[in-house]
């Protein structure tokens, strides 16, 4: 019940999100929307998920408050926007129509099919000596997807620094420094 | 005693009531992280989680004393440094698995015994490694986001 309730919450702090005339409050609603997420996974028995939402939206709070604060950043309501309503309303449809079909072949909520979890749930605490299944599954059995995700990371990393990076190539009428 | 003189700086950051409560919780939170990322295998956390926390710590210090007091503790060369040393350590406890076979094999002949701290093989050395990374990786990217600014004369 209560999971309805946070994700009631959550649609309208998104729907306010986009409606907001101001950036920062636009921000702080997100961030509220993070919390309801992160409530969401701990009532549905995730802590592990919980905790990394929950830091990961502070983090990424802090960098859009000091990304959006000084800055006049230019906020355009105006614009080709029969043309857009349309495609959003047709893919909207679209993908409602599909999962609608879609939907009736996966299995209820809370009631998977457990063919492979079956055996990591079985044999992670003997195969692997871990007390917590969660990090025994994806640093032991799926621990390649974790090295992928981590590949994710570090080339996201890097490609942020070359693009911001202060040395190389500039324009001429522009000139970068460091804030406090 | 080098360090000292950006936390005194009153020109600096924010305002003394921050500053004191930043100096009053900081070692607290990165506790915090260390704790979830070496019980990442016993109890709810791991190493992106413990990463975040850590990076969360130096980005407190950034906000309420200045740049200065966060790149005395953490210098840039030192976090790029991190960022390559976790990933290369990560990739490193995933090579020495072929020393017994396949890619990343828990290598370790004795697992230990559960829920204790040395336990569970190679899971609480990738924890350390992703954590390593994560954190300066975060790190780095909060440093390039907000300091760098961009000015544009011709507007």
């Amino acid at each position: 019940m209560i999971v309805y309730i946070l994700l009631i919450m959550m649609i309208i702090g998104a729907i306010a999100a986009i409606e907001m005339k101001d950036l920062i409050s636009s921000v702080i609603v997100v961030g509220a929307v993070g919390l309801a997420l992160s409530i969401v996974f701990l009532v549905l028995k995730a802590p592990d998920l919980a905790i990394t939402q929950l830091v990961v939206e502070i983090l990424c709070l802090i960098i859009l408050i000091r990304a959006t604060l000084k800055k006049d950043l230019p906020f355009s309501t105006t614009g080709r926007w029969f043309f857009n309503t349309t495609v959003a309303v047709v893919f909207a449809v679209t993908f409602l129509i599909l999962g609608f079909f879609c939907l009736h072949e996966l299995p209820h909520f809370g009631y998977p099919v457990m063919k492979v979890a079956k055996f990591y749930l079985d044999a992670g605490l003997s195969r692997t000596g871990a007390a917590n299944l969660v990090a025994s599954i994806i640093l032991d059995f799926r621990a390649y997807d974790t090295l992928g995700e981590a590949t994710v990371l570090f080339t996201a990393v890097v490609g942020v620094m070359a693009v911001m990076r202060k040395r190389g190539r500039k324009k001429v009428d522009e000139e970068i420094g460091e804030n406090d | 005693m080098t360090r000292d003189k950006y936390i005194f700086d009153d020109t600096k950051g924010m305002t003394l009531i921050v500053k004191t409560i930043t100096r009053l919780t900081v070692g607290l939170i990165l506790l915090y992280g260390i704790y979830i990322l070496l019980h990442g295998h016993v109890s709810p956390g791991g190493g992106f989680a413990g990463g975040v926390i850590i990076a969360l710590s130096f980005i407190h210090i950034m906000l309420a004393f200045g740049k200065d007091a966060a790149f005395s503790r953490l210098s840039k060369e030192t976090a790029a440094f991190f960022e390559g040393f976790g990933a290369l350590a990560f990739l490193a406890i995933a090579t020495l698995g072929f020393m017994g076979g396949y890619f990343f094999l828990n290598f370790f002949q004795s697992k230990g015994e559960p829920f204790r701290l040395f336990s569970a093989g190679i899971i609480p050395l990738c924890n350390i490694a992703i954590s390593m990374k994560v954190g300066a990786g975060l790190f780095s990217i909060f440093v390039i986001l907000v300091l760098l600014k961009f000015k544009t004369k011709g507007k």
